[in-house]
């Protein structure tokens, strides 16, 4: 591995400093991405800033009944969390889906927010890469592009965000708590991660000196009707080549709020407010769903090898519909796809 | 001597090369004194400065389960950890499962079940297993199968693993540990 230097944080406000004062150093929590981009030379940093040691690694309730989540608790403390099992068990199930029990004992949920896309060109150092060398061109959109976004992409940038976590948490609302050099602010989560236009240098919006201390949940949870559908080449252990976090509220088989959220096809956590409102009021229904699916792709593109995401998002999104409206969720284990289309 | 590419190359010019740290590690219960530098991952702290080469090395790059570790009870992958960052940590490795010559429950179930050819991914798998029981989540086959798909094996002997887990997780069940160790 190339040479960098190692410091611990103390505190929130020495890691900010520290940060803030290096262009060049990175902040380092269980490791799994920036270990693996640094072996790679995806990333160069002068020195990784252990922050570890800081008091974020609590899960607890919020004054309006929510949920605060740490930055460093892990990813499979969080899905095996009492109270995300009960009350946001779609939370639960994607965190799940997502890599190696291995890897859920090391990944943060800071961490798993910031994770760089799996785009084999940006770990190619050979290839040109926009998101990794800016102006260098874009490999994927005439490469293999198999794994890459159909939805919101541009013609700098087809990578799409690799997280099952982060699809949930858009689902439900979530918000991003930061601490800089000017204070704290609470980010939606829709505002966090962006499109690449035509800057794919940027995942997110979360500045350079800034530091994730939490994610917090709103009381909703859509514990009755929700469904985590992961697609993806092999049944465990794999990247999603489409998922579905689906959250529903319905009252007499009419559809009162709908939150429907994809991941593997866009850039970032991909929600769509005319597809969810027109959900919304709607009796729970395949021609309901096939509609809101319809709206979702109406601006899908594909890059050649990937066409085929745009017909598969189109099911998977009607079926973990129907299996959040049947209140049959998809097991992480039981790998059988619940929940007939009728 | 390996190549090192334009960028590995610019990043040696423009930074100097940081001193190495003092890292302890208590591994299989032993406290390990070792000076290694911030980039030593866990695993190559193992192999190539303690001589524990129990731990495999497959794909370094977290996707392969080889190199499954326990640290502090919890499996993880240790190509992906610092060493420095486990300072203070207590590890075990597949080094540390038997007691004197009684294997663990998991090593002999290994063994009468047939459960590896090759044996290269036979460390991590046990470990991994033993961070499965420990965390108590798995109660079918079809739940092991799924949290043990952190470790890869080449050779496909995953039928006879999940047999081998399933009967180890019965027989630790029944008789836990008497420190609390894997």
């Amino acid at each position: 591995m190339n040479n960098f230097g190692y410091a611990r944080a103390t505190d929130i406000a020495d890691a900010v400093r520290q940060v803030a004062a290096d262009p060049e150093a990175k902040f380092v929590a269980g490791g799994t991405n920036i270990i693996d981009l640094i072996k790679d030379h995806v990333t160069l940093p002068s020195r990784l800033i252990d922050i570890t040691h800081l008091p974020l690694n609590r899960i607890e309730e919020t004054q309006d009944g929510g949920l605060r989540i740490g930055a460093l608790v892990l990813n499979s403390d969080l899905a095996w969390h009492p109270q995300v099992e009960t009350r946001y068990p779609l939370l639960a199930s994607a965190i799940l889906a997502g890599a190696s029990a291995q890897l859920r004992n090391m990944a943060t949920t800071g961490g798993n927010l910031l994770q760089r896309t799996r785009c084999f060109y940006f770990y190619d150092t050979s290839t040109p890469c926009n998101k990794r060398e800016p102006g260098s061109g874009c490999s994927a959109i005439d490469g293999i592009n198999r794994m890459h976004a159909i939805l919101g992409a541009s013609e700098h940038c087809i990578a799409t965000h690799p997280s099952d976590m982060c699809v949930a948490l858009a689902a439900l609302d979530a918000r991003v708590l930061a601490i800089g050099p000017g204070g704290e602010r609470s980010i939606a989560f829709a505002d966090f991660h962006r499109l690449p236009g035509d800057t794919p240098h940027l995942d997110s919006n979360l500045r350079a000196d800034e530091i994730i201390t939490a994610v917090d949940l709103p009381p909703k949870g859509f514990a009755r009707n929700h469904s985590y559908l992961k697609i993806r080449d092999r049944l465990s252990y794999a990247f999603a080549l489409v998922s579905v976090a689906v959250g529903l509220e319905i009252d007499g088989g009419t559809i009162k709020e709908a939150r429907l959220a994809l991941g593997g096809v866009a850039h970032k956590p991909w929600r769509d407010r005319n597809a969810e409102g027109q959900l919304t009021g709607a009796p729970a229904t395949r021609e309901t769903f096939a509609r809101a699916a319809d709206t979702l792709l109406r601006g899908a593109r594909g890059f050649g090898h990937n066409d085929f995401k745009i017909e598969l998002a189109r099911r998977t999104i009607m079926r973990a519909l129907t299996q959040a409206a049947q209140g049959t969720p998809q097991s992480q284990t039981d790998k059988r796809v619940s929940g007939n289309v009728r | 001597m390996v190549q090192r590419s334009p960028a590995a190359r610019k990043q040696a010019e423009k930074f100097p090369t940081p001193a190495k740290m003092a890292v302890t590690l208590h591994v299989n219960g032993v406290e390990r004194k070792l000076t290694v530098a911030p980039w030593t991952t866990l695993l190559d702290a193992l192999r190539l400065h303690l001589d524990l080469t129990g731990t495999k090395k497959g794909c370094d790059h977290g996707q392969c389960g080889a190199c499954t570790v326990l640290v502090d009870g919890r499996r993880i992958n240790s190509c992906l950890a610092l060493a420095v960052m486990k300072d203070g940590a207590k590890i075990t490795t597949i080094e540390g499962l038997a007691r004197g010559d009684a294997l663990h429950p998991l090593q002999q179930a290994f063994i009468d079940h047939d459960a590896f050819q090759c044996g290269y991914c036979t460390p991590g798998q046990i470990c991994s297993a033993a961070g499965l029981i420990a965390e108590g989540k798995a109660r079918s086959a079809d739940e092991i199968r799924e949290l043990m798909s952190g470790n890869i094996c080449r050779c496909g002997a995953y039928p006879n693993i999940v047999a081998a887990i399933t009967e180890a997780m019965g027989k630790l069940k029944q008789r836990p540990s008497e420190d609390g160790g894997p």
